[in-house]
């Protein structure tokens, strides 16, 4: 249990390539903090290095009251659990759980012990004398789970643990690593790029762009006011309408022909992304939409079609009716997101 | 119809199983070249059981002959050479020193070498992996002139240590040891590092229990190299204490051919089915650790 703290923290690898700009934040005690972002956007490299893995390039990192820049990953008192696993395969699923402990000199009646209650939390008591060779992914995932438990660590740092897994198999894991997470109340840094994974499990999300922090929230927060069009883009599926629009300041934005009324004034006059949820948008209103496509999803269906020519989607319950092609639609102004033209900056 | 025919043998099985004509080809081969293999050493065995006067006679022999037991006790146990030191047992004694010595000290220095290659941040890593690939270039039989000056000057003639240290010189080890260490994902050394094994634990927890296929069929076939040299023992022990057999067998009938009485065809004969076998278990009992080495990745 600790907090943790990234001061300024960048990393330019070797070959010159930035993969992390200086990046600042904090993670309370207990909490769980989700990395997300597209491929390549520099979660891992952030991640490695507060595991130690990666040298820091510049700034400051410190793990309860330690600064530990300089400390070996053995010696951060955090335990990391990889994509691939990274089980030793000639080790038995006990010794691979007692590994790290053994290495730290404990006594062997203790290791057993924290061996028996990890594998006792993961259900993996059965299993402790295979080799991981002889389990399923989602046994080895917990195996894997249960050599961070073990250690008993200030901070567990995930690395996409789930990807491997079948979709169904994923969703039970996520519960299962919340729960646990939350149950042992240890801080956590946990890096995907599937956006339901970082709603469902954080606390708090960090949205990486290219490097950049785009956004840092709660997951209601990054839903409900999105800091970029990139953020808005990215979180929410199926992602955020965002159409090209014009703002003159005076209470309604221009899409083509069409001119919609805004909640709350904006002090950007000129180009706008106007940005409305799929789930947002209702039919029967006075938005003229262009249906093509439908996708049903069961419950709900997805309605793609065009708005004055910009692709749409809306996310409409699934009333078994069917459908015209030429629909009207009602858009709450209080709903309407608008970002800067050029920058995509939230308005 | 297809069908049918196809699962036919299967359901009605074991009896009805029709033999194909390629298997009856493939096995036909097979047991022709293994015929044309063993023949040599069949041959070798009933000659080791006749009296040298009838070898000396009549050649080779197809039958076996009532001398066998004979010849084995006098080749392992009799006194032989100059000096009436030698045994086939002290031959014996002294290949598995040199056969063992040659692959224990090969895996030792390869793994240790293609660690260091792979896992430390040598400056000319790569560069010093290349020369010492080179080096496979150069075989003992090419530097042997100056191999021997060396290890005379160094006092080592007729040393074990003399016998096995020249040979140990070469790439191969190094060469598999590497590749086998790349293969080896990147992820485990980082779980090895938060784990808290360092550089040697790492090397003795992880990587040399991971690599004991690999280490199993190195040392098969470094064990068969080192029993099968012939030239660098010849040149680097004249003292016959440390003959070794594939050496000695030549030496037994020379030296007895050269006292005017015939040679010792059988117990020769007999020497080499003991210089055979090692070799022959040690593939027999280990291969299927050697086929692991070589076509599985237990990662
Ligand atoms: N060892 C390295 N040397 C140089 N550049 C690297 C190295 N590792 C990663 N990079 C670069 O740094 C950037 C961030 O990489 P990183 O692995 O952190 O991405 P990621 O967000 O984890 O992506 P993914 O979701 O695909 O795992 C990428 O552009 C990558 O090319
Ligand atoms: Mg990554």
């Amino acid at each position: 249990m600790a907090t943790v703290r990234l001061s300024n923290i960048s990393k330019t690898y070797p070959n010159g390539a930035k993969a992390v700009h200086p990046t600042s934040f904090d993670i309370a005690d207990g909490e769980l903090i989700v990395l997300v972002g597209p491929s390549g956007c520099g979660k891992s490299t952030l991640l490695r290095m507060v595991a130690g893995l990666e040298d820091i390039t510049t700034g400051e990192l410190s793990i309860g009251e330690r600064i530990v820049n300089t400390l070996d990953p053995a010696e951060r008192d955090i335990a990391m659990v990889f994509q691939n696993y990274a089980l030793y395969p000639h080790m038995t699923v006990g010794k691979n759980m007692a590994y790290g402990l053994k290495n730290r000199g404990i006594d062997k009646a203790t290791i057993a012990a924290k061996v028996d209650t990890a594998a006792q939390m993961l259900n993996l008591t059965e299993y402790l004398d295979r080799r991981p060779s002889q389990l399923s992914g989602g046994q080895r995932q917990r195996v894997a789970m249960g050599r961070a438990i073990v250690r008993d660590p200030a901070l567990f740092l995930f690395d996409e643990p789930l990807s491997n897994l079948d979709a169904k198999l994923r969703n039970q894991m996520r519960i299962e690593i919340r729960a646990l997470q939350r149950r042992l109340n240890t801080t956590a840094m946990y890096v995907t790029h599937d956006q339901v994974e970082a709603m469902t499990m954080a606390d708090r999300i960090v949205v990486l762009n290219g490097g950049q922090v785009e956004q840092i929230g709660t997951p209601s927060e990054i839903y409900r006011a999105p800091a970029s069009t990139f953020v808005a883009s990215f979180m929410g599926a199926p992602p955020m309408n965002l159409i090209p629009a014009h703002y003159n300041g005076n209470g309604t934005v221009a899409v083509g022909s069409l001119s919609l009324p805004i909640a709350r004034p904006a002090d950007h006059k000129g180009e706008v992304v106007l940005g409305i949820r799929p789930e947002d948008a209702t039919i029967g209103g006075t938005t003229p939409f262009k249906l093509d496509l439908i996708e049903e999803l069961g419950a709900n269906r997805l309605l793609h079609g065009t708005i004055d020519g910009n692709a749409f989607t809306v996310n409409a319950p699934n009333d078994d009716q069917p459908l015209a092609t030429d629909l009207t639609l009602s858009l709450p102004n209080d709903t309407l997101h608008l970002f800067h033209g050029e920058s995509g900056v939230r308005l | 119809m297809t069908d049918t025919t196809l699962s036919m043998p299967v359901q009605v099985a074991p009896r009805g199983r029709r033999i194909r004509l390629s298997v009856i080809g493939d096995h036909f081969v097979l047991i022709l070249g293994a015929l044309f293999m063993m023949a040599p050493i069949y041959m070798t065995l009933t000659t080791a059981s006749h009296e040298n006067l009838t070898i000396h006679r009549e050649g080779l022999q197809f039958l076996f002959g009532g001398e066998l037991l004979n010849n084995f006790d006098a080749a392992m146990f009799g006194q032989g050479g100059f000096s009436g030191e030698i045994t086939g047992m002290s031959m014996l004694k002294n290949s598995l020193i040199l056969g063992m010595g040659f692959a224990l000290g090969k895996i030792v220095l390869s793994m240790m070498a293609a660690y260091a290659i792979v896992y430390f941040r040598l400056r000319f890593a790569t560069f010093a992996f290349w020369v010492i690939f080179t080096t496979l270039l150069l075989p003992l039989e090419v530097r042997i002139v100056p191999s021997y000056e060396v290890i005379t000057g160094l006092g080592l003639a007729n040393t074990y240590t003399g016998l096995i240290v020249p040979l140990l010189a070469s790439a191969t080890g190094t060469f598999f040891f590497r590749q086998y260490f790349l293969s080896i994902p990147e992820e485990l050394v980082e779980a090895a590092r938060i784990d808290g094994a360092g550089p040697v634990k790492f090397f003795i927890d992880i990587l040399v229990p991971l690599s004991r296929t690999m280490i199993a069929a190195i040392f098969i076939v470094m064990f068969v190299y080192g029993w099968n040299q012939y030239l660098w023992p010849t040149l680097i022990t004249t003292d016959e204490g440390l003959y070794t057999l594939v050496r000695g067998i030549k030496q037994i009938r020379q030296s007895l051919a050269e006292s005017n009485q015939i040679p010792a065809y059988g117990q020769a004969m007999a020497l080499s089915i003991i210089a055979i076998l090692p070799p022959v278990l040690i593939v027999v009992f280990l291969q299927n650790w050697f086929i692991k080495g070589l076509v599985e990745s237990d990662k």
